[in-house]
């Protein structure tokens, strides 16, 4: 089973902030932990080694989870060629079981479309081999950013989906939420205790000032269909008239899994890896012969936009965006997804 | 700031009705709080679009090269030497580009007012000349501008237009300050340190490349990162092709940096670019006596050949 599907009713406990570090310390002797930690100026997710790292004040992490199951580099395997022979290493699975933590419901969520674009008939073993070991207990969003817009996106600032755990602040604890059998082992640790009903009346108010915090982003009914009938229209050039190129918004972004192989060899052996590649880069698909049918900026941002918001709903019955928001904040020129999802719904051209 | 504006409003529309260009670049009100962000107007009926404050960062002359209109552009100080480094480079055409020239008191770096905010979040912000008035849901509070600037713009000497072809507003004094005291330090570290601080800054890159296309003088068509025959450097985020990209980068760019800034702002992640592209401008400058993009009839060092040259890096004297 995928983890995040949903097996059971939900059943929740409490965990008190300050039996936390307790809990973690129990992770961390049987599992390989993650969590948001601060870097210099910024929160990343990354392994610790003591609860003591673990910042989970914080809005969301710069860079999204996604590398932890499918990193930007990543050895598929070695090969050696001796008098005609060839020689392949493929790499050892993950001998220890791993969990993230504290992640938020946008990026838990964005998993679940990686699982589906991964997984299906040609599943990936790279990523499987990481993901079907990894339980992911994410921290609901009780004050969601300006930019963020997972609600619209078809999520919530608490929803459980892609998480197996989901903790929600009640300020001197958090609620836990098991949202799979695997999250509800995970409550069998000492350190939570029993909820009550007081607690789920709170979490429930949190929940619903949160979600009514967030502005909608306003989308046509049936975008997919209406971005096919514009995919020629004018609009498109004004739109991304300002677009540097830059990898930034696909690689920041939970959902975006476009990837090149590569050989690094010297000699007679080398080593085969996977690594991020974007849309947004003129190489991505440029041809042998010098042809590039996506030749400007225009044809690329539309690509990333018809991808996420037609290609994948079409073929994966799920949008390609989750509403994290990472692409509003760092598009280095302020190209806002949600103003040209906006524009794209208001019907102009078509 | 309002009058900045509308002074850059009014210039634009004139252009524009007699047809001295086809587009002004400048800038407009972005989607969130504390962003301003490129724009293009081509029609007198949008030059209200145009709007100018405290975070109208982007180098702006990155728009320019290859561009086939005959445009106008919005100029702070760094991007008039940008667009003069490339009119030197053939990149753009003198009699095709008019700089609506800006004087400039320093772009305001919005993560340095987020993070004294944190963790009350912005939702609104006014400047009102060196102040800035943020609120949120529960608060409300001033911050003093000049405070909050970029790295780039803190050590910025030419706040002026070098080139324009008009003024908006009045002449800035320029300050005399050594601009280069954090290089002093820099170079003042011992080689394993400095080794030891570019690859720890090296480390965090994520080959987005939006330091490259952010930069106004990154105008390659195929840049050599890219190059597949021969393939120069390695694809992944392994720090020793991490580190070549950002030195070649930063070698290239020699005696052509403008010091605009735009590369470490674009930074996703904050990685020092700037360390290195200020070592050069200031190893330039001392070797050469060169700064970028200050006029445009001092030859660049990169396409000077002087047979007295005396080459004191290899032979004494
Ligand atoms: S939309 Fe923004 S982040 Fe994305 S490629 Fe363009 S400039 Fe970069
Ligand atoms: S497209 Fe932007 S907002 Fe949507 S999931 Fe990706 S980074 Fe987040
Ligand atoms: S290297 Fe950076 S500072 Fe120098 S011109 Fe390019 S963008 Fe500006
Ligand atoms: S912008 Fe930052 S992360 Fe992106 S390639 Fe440049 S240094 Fe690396």
């Amino acid at each position: 089973m995928i983890p995040g599907g949903y097996g059971l009713p939900p059943s929740s406990k409490i965990l008190k902030k300050d039996r936390l570090p307790s809990f973690l310390e129990r992770l961390l002797e049987e599992r390989i932990v993650f969590a948001p930690v601060r870097r210099g100026e910024v929160i990343l997710i990354r392994e610790i080694h003591a609860p003591s790292e673990v910042v989970l004040e914080y809005e969301n992490a710069k860079e999204s989870p996604k590398s932890i199951f499918f990193p930007e580099r990543e050895p598929l395997f070695r090969y050696r060629t001796e008098k005609g022979k060839v020689e392949v290493d493929i790499p050892p699975g993950r001998e220890r079981s791993r969990v993230v933590f504290g992640i938020r419901p946008c990026d838990a969520r964005g998993l679940l479309l990686l699982d589906k674009v991964l997984g299906g008939e040609y599943r990936d073993p790279y990523y499987f081999d990481k993901r079907a070991e990894t339980l992911v207990v994410s921290l609901a969003c009780d004050h969601p950013n300006p930019s963020c817009f997972c609600l619209s996106m078809g999520g919530g600032p608490c929803s459980p989906e892609g998480s197996d755990l989901l903790l929600l602040d009640l300020s001197d604890g958090y609620l836990a939420e098991a949202v799979s059998e695997r999250g509800a082992a995970l409550l069998e640790d000492p350190a939570f205790e029993k909820s009550d009903e007081e607690s789920l009346a709170v979490a429930k108010k949190i929940k619903r000032e949160s979600e009514v915090s967030m502005k909608p982003v306003a989308m046509k009914e049936n975008l997919e269909e209406h971005l096919e009938r514009v995919f020629d229209d004018p609009v498109w050039k004004d739109l991304t008239e300002t677009c540097l190129g830059c990898g930034i918004c696909t690689y920041l972004c939970p959902t975006c899994y476009c990837f090149d192989l590569c050989d690094e060899a010297a000699g007679s052996s080398g080593e085969r890896i996977r690594v991020w590649d974007s849309c947004q880069f003129p190489l991505f698909t440029q041809q042998a012969s010098g042809l590039n049918p996506r030749p400007t900026a225009k044809e690329r941002f539309r690509q990333r936009i018809m991808h996420k918001f037609s290609y994948l709903p079409k073929s994966q019955a799920m949008l390609g965006c989750v509403g994290c928001g990472r692409c509003v904040t760092e598009c280095p020129v302020n190209l806002d997804i949600r103003e040209v999802v906006k524009s794209l719904s208001g019907g102009n051209g078509g | 700031m309002q009058q900045l504006t509308n002074e850059i409003r009014a210039i634009a529309r004139k252009l524009l009705r007699e047809k001295k260009v086809e587009v002004v670049i400048g800038f407009e009100r972005g989607s969130m709080p504390l962003r301003s962000r490129p724009c293009f107007i081509r029609k007198e009926e949008e030059v209200n679009r145009l709007f100018w404050d405290g975070f109208c960062e982007n180098a702006l002359a990155v728009y320019l090269p290859k561009r086939k209109e005959r445009a106008a552009i919005v100029a702070k100080g760094c991007d008039s030497r940008a667009v003069v480094e490339l009119i030197k480079e053939k990149q753009v055409q003198r009699d095709r580009v008019i700089l609506i020239g800006v004087p400039c008191r320093g772009m305001v770096d919005r993560s340095r007012i987020e993070s004294s905010a944190a963790p009350r979040r912005i939702l609104e912000m006014r400047e009102i000349e060196d102040t800035l008035i943020l609120r949120g849901t529960d608060f409300e509070e001033t911050l003093k501008r000049s405070e909050f600037l970029h790295e780039s713009c803190k050590t910025c000497t030419h706040p002026n237009p070098v080139l324009h072809d008009v003024l908006v507003s009045e002449w800035l004094e320029e300050k005399n300050e050594d601009p280069f005291a954090d290089i002093q330090t820099f170079d003042a570290l011992t080689a394993e340190e400095r080794w030891d601080y570019l690859n720890k800054e090296v480390d965090k890159c994520i080959r987005c490349y939006a330091c490259r296309n952010a930069c106004p003088l990154c105008y390659c068509p195929e840049c050599f990162v890219d190059a597949s025959l021969p393939q120069w450097i390695g694809k992944s985020i392994d720090s020793s092709d991490t580190m070549i990209f950002h030195l070649m980068r930063a070698y290239h760019l020699a005696g052509r940096c403008v010091s605009c800034g735009a590369c470490e702002r674009a930074c996703p992640v904050g990685v020092d670019i700037r360390k290195l592209n200020r070592k050069l401008v200031k190893d330039v400058k001392d070797l050469f006596g060169y700064e970028a993009g200050l006029n445009l009839e001092q030859t660049s060092p990169l396409a000077t050949f002087r047979p007295d040259d005396t080459e004191s890096f290899i032979v004494n004297p």
